[in-house]
């Protein structure tokens, strides 16, 4: 049998809160350390106890790690799954289960793993009874890793970690692992192909989920208040800021420079942090869907008064409650044109952990400047699995707090100021903080309509000149968010659009549609709304181009085709929504269903969506974390404009 | 005490602060002419004026509403916020991390507060923000002309909208069991109550909440209304004279209080409110008394003014979070952002 190395995907089945997650990532860190691009996703239920959940390991040499259909390897753990976890195995692949599932074992093309998981939790006396539950997991990661040869080194390293150095729980969970590794090698026989070698190719890179590294980069942002409200998958961010506050904020004197408050709903989280940027504290919030529908109202005051404020969205699937514990790019129109009336916001799209971190300092210096809320939208998958990524950079710009007046300036001006004066011609007034001292220092803001001195009125003109005022800011905001990343290559003759956290599949996909069908694509992955000058020029380049998304109505080709009704005929919607994450295989059936050539004429019969929606329990799971572009692939990659220079204020 | 005051009866142009009367007021009004919430404005005005608290110290909030407009007409030199229906304490919490030194002065409707926005009312209740909260309560929506509020007595009648077969909701009771720490009400048509309940929870460190029935003239002041000048005027309960005395004012204290009849309360920055009970013997630090007066007030039908509970020992919200001295939003980016050192400390913190 020929050995197939570093080319694989695992996956778990288990029962929900049986605390198989510490198992799942050992496996995940221990790949990751021994060199081999990989990936994790959790599939897992809204539910504290009880029902199914999956986790999928996906290690590629080549770093193409998004999201896999197949199922090399499954584990199955839970009797209620067992049926179809089995089913799901493809030939040739292998299937380890806990042997005191009593079912029927219906296949012969595979290799079949029983693991008699109690008997060797019982048989080591190392092991206390009542944690023989707790790290019974541990044993199937002790089997697999004598079976795939995995590195006991980096599991233990793995341990170390998860534990904290603490000696106890990492013994005992070690001690679990040896037991089944050493069973596996007295009493199995290795009848599949699969194995993990020592690779280099993560030398030098972390490990992080998203919304952890957003937490981060906020705070190197100089985050000062954070009010929000309990929401999967959106949590996690605001945990994170409540544990490394206090570490990465610390002064001599125990005081504190930030407030974190947990608000009693969505509305009064938002309505605290504008209350907050309002009164010149760098100020955010976390939520998910459900969340931002409750924060519409507050969207639309903020926007208006225009207050900075920065709202981190991880996307879950809906509509409504929706699947709380799937992943979604459905939320792109709705930020976009948040509110009643006229109004567009500023939008950030981070591709991976990496931006996830960058664009949480960012994402203030942008709110800021453009004094108006920033959305940054990323996804369940991002946000709350464990990514590959270069480590995080220090903020190499200054803050940009805007344009602000303070006592100084006022004196210097003679107090002789507007709110809302545009001053500069870039639609963005001057503002000034409660607290000032200056007599002339204060303005009342108000949602309803408003002069340049923020006085009330009802004139027609004035509200018409305002409203035009906030639509020359919106194009201001052009100079100021992140420019697309290309990925080109050589003779391309279309393009690609895709956003956030589909960039692993899509890089796989425009692989694969080069080396198996010949077409050559150019890839660009936008990162922030309003769209840039190089969106223009990039739409205007190719007869055919490829939008591709996570949703059911291809938000994203909607705005395109609005914004850019002069090439709306060469758009093609690429859009899929099911909660899982973006596979390969669908981005590049779905390009395949709609690309046309004119030559060849390629019927668009190919398999398309259809063909993924008619076999779900063939779809296996894997992630598409990349932190290093995949070498196999010749594809140039750059960032149009790394970090842009920034006009001064004043 | 050695800075000169103001002499009696000389004309005295500027308070303590050098500041004219004319400094603490507004645009005019366009509310209904004899609004309650207008002599409101005035007494705002004045209580402000007479404690030499200087504008910018001072920010306002309101959410919608007749009521929520009044901010316009008092404090032109202030920072205010005229917000969202039912948002202004979100706003207000927030906006008081700003600068913890500042004072808020919210003024609320009932609509606004105790329909739209009963959740954030008894929410920024439980957080003892550091603001005075004025309801000016009539028991009507003003400005969609004449909707019953939250507040509306049962069985009260109105032109378009019939008979309100609800109960009301009692706001200074709302406020007690979410724990405020300051709880009067007040009626706008005893304008010197209602100064001095202001000055008194100025003074106030923490959430203050006045309630004060203040009758809508256009449409809910008929003279068997609770929320009307008639009725307010006759049914009228006042626990007791309530007189607010600055921090530095022995010398204006004029000993006039009845001994043994008299409570005197000891506020946060020195001053002292005295309190001279009416009828009935009455602590404002006891919350069971409290309870009780409420409950009594509400079943006999009274309109029991004054200062219901006062609470001077627990901590404001800035307090609670044990912040910088400095104000946050004047901490510059060296104090805000993290020494490039602790970016591999951070990247060391990921596997």
């Amino acid at each position: 049998m020929n050995k197939i190395i570093n080319d694989f995907s695992i996956t778990v089945g288990t029962v929900n809160g049986s605390g198989s997650s510490t198992a799942n990532n050992t496996i995940l860190r221990a790949i990751f350390k021994m060199g081999v691009p990989v990936s994790g996703k959790n599939l897992f239920p809204s539910n504290i106890q009880g029902l199914p959940t999956w986790y999928t390991i996906r290690a590629n040499k080549n770093g193409f790690i998004a999201h896999h259909e197949h199922r090399d390897i499954v584990i199955a753990m839970n009797p209620a799954s067992f049926a179809r976890d089995l089913e799901s195995v493809i030939p040739g692949g292998a299937f380890y289960y806990a042997d005191d599932i009593k079912l029927p074992i219906t296949r012969t093309d595979i290799a079949i793993y029983p693991m008699p998981i109690k008997a060797i939790i019982r048989g080591d006396a190392t092991i206390p009874a009542n944690f023989r539950d707790l790290v019974s997991n541990m044993v199937y990661v002790g089997i697999l890793a004598q079976m795939i040869n995995l590195d006991m080194d980096k599991i233990l390293a793995a341990l170390t970690f998860h534990f904290k150095g603490k000696q106890k729980p990492i013994d005992m969970n070690f001690n679990a692992l040896k037991a089944g590794a050493e069973w596996a090698k007295a009493n199995l026989e290795k009848k599949d192909p699969f194995y993990i070698e020592p690779m280099n190719k993560t030398d030098g890179l972390i490990m992080a989920d998203g919304n952890t590294a957003a937490a981060l980069g906020s705070i190197f942002g100089g985050v000062q208040f954070l009010a929000w409200y309990p929401i999967t998958p959106a949590t996690s961010i605001a945990e994170s800021l409540n544990e490394y506050l206090p570490q990465l904020r610390k002064r001599e004197d125990g005081k504190q420079t930030y407030a974190v408050v947990q608000a009693e709903d969505e509305l009064a989280a938002l309505g605290m942090c504008i209350g907050a940027g309002w009164s010149g504290l760098r100020s955010m919030t976390n939520t998910s869907g459900p969340g931002l529908s409750l924060m519409t109202e507050f969207a639309g005051l903020a926007y208006y008064t225009e207050v900075p404020v920065v709202i981190w969205d991880v996307q879950r699937i809906g509509p409504s409650t929706g699947l709380p514990t799937r992943t979604s790019q459905g939320d792109l129109t709705f930020a976009y044109f948040i509110g009643h009336g006229d109004s567009q916001s500023v939008i950030l799209l981070p591709g991976d952990v990496f931006e996830c971190f960058e664009f949480g300092w960012r994402s203030f210096d942008v709110a800021e400047h453009m004094q108006t809320p920033v959305f940054v939208l990323i996804d369940l998958d991002m946000g709350t699995n464990q990514w590959i990524s270069k480590p995080f950079e220090y903020p190499e710009e200054p803050m940009d707090r805007g344009k602000v007046l303070t006592e100084k300036d006022l004196e210097a001006l003679a107090g002789n100021w507007g709110r809302y004066l545009d001053k500069d011609g870039d639609g963005i007034g001057y503002r000034t903080f409660p607290g000032n001292k200056h007599p002339s220092s204060s303005y009342f803001t108000r949602g309803t309509g408003h002069d340049e001195y923020a006085k009330y009125s009802e004139e027609a003109d004035v509200y018409y000149r305002n409203m035009e005022r906030l639509k020359r800011k919106q194009e201001t905001a052009k100079q100021y968010v992140p420019a697309p990343v290309l990925h080109s290559m050589k003779g391309a003759t279309v393009g690609i659009i895709a956003y956030g956290s589909t960039e692993a599949a899509v890089l796989e996909a425009q692989y694969q549609l080069d080396k198996e069908h010949g077409i050559k694509s150019d890839f660009m992955r936008i990162r922030a709304l309003p769209f840039t000058r190089e969106v223009d020029k990039f739409l205007a380049k190719y007869d055919q181009i490829f939008i591709v998304e996570m949703n059911r109505d291809g938000q994203m080709d909607q705005i395109l085709k609005t914004e850019y009704a002069q090439f709306a005929p060469k758009f093609k919607s690429v859009a899929f929504g099911d909660g899982m994450p973006a596979s390969a295989k669908w981005v590049r059936e779905g390009i395949l269903a709609k690309y046309e050539n004119n030559i060849k004429k390629v019927s668009s019969n190919q398999k398309s969506m259809v063909s993924k929606k008619a076999a779900p329990a063939k779809k296996s799971v894997a992630k598409k974390a990349v932190a290093k572009k995949p070498s196999a692939k010749k594809t140039p990659t750059k960032a149009v404009t790394g970090s842009r220079s920034r006009t001064k204020r004043k | 005490m050695t800075e000169t005051l103001p002499m009696a009866g000389a004309a005295a142009n500027v308070n303590l602060a050098g500041l004219a009367r004319n400094d603490y007021r507004g645009a005019p009004s366009t509310l209904c002419q004899g609004c309650g919430h207008n002599s409101i404005s005035n007494q705002i005005v004045s209580a402000l004026y007479e404690m030499n608290i200087v504008p910018e110290d001072v920010v306002k909030f309101s959410g919608i509403g007749c009521s929520s407009k009044s901010p316009t007409y008092f404090l032109n030199r202030s920072f205010g916020f005229n917000s969202l229906h039912g948002r202004m304490p979100s706003i207000a919490t927030g906006a008081l991390f700003g600068d913890q030194r500042l004072k808020g002065i919210g003024v609320s409707g009932d609509g606004d507060s105790a329909s739209i926005g009963m959740g954030q009312f008894k929410h920024v209740m439980r957080r003892n923000v550091n603001m005075l909260y004025i309801i000016e309560n009539n028991g009507v929506y003003g400005l969609t002309k004449g909707q019953f509020s939250a507040t509306a007595e049962k069985g009260l009648q109105l032109k378009k909208q019939g008979k309100n077969l609800y109960q009301p909701v009692d706001i200074c009771m709302e406020a007690f069991t979410s724990n405020a720490t300051f709880i009067a009400r007040s009626f706008a048509g005893n304008p010197k109550q209602v100064k001095e309940l202001l000055k008194a929870a100025l003074a106030h460190e923490g959430i203050a909440v006045l309630d004060i029935i203040s009758p809508c003239v256009t449409f809910n002041n008929q003279d068997t209304a609770y929320h009307s000048y008639t009725w307010g005027k006759t049914h009228e309960e006042p626990l007791h004279e309530i007189s607010y005395i600055a921090p530095r004012a022995e010398i204006m204290l004029e000993r006039e209080m009845e001994e043994g009849e008299t409570r005197e309360v000891a506020m946060h920055d020195g001053s002292i409110i005295v309190l001279k009970n009416l009828e009935k013997g009455y602590d404002t630090t006891n919350r069971f008394e409290a309870l009780r007066a409420m409950e009594e007030a509400q079943q006999n039908g009274w309109l029991l003014t004054g200062l219901l509970y006062l609470d001077t020992t627990k901590p404001t919200l800035t307090q609670m979070y044990d912040l910088v001295d400095t104000p946050l939003n004047r901490l510059t980016e060296a104090e805000l952002r993290p020494e490039r050192a602790m970016i591999d400390k951070v990247n060391a913190l990921m596997f």
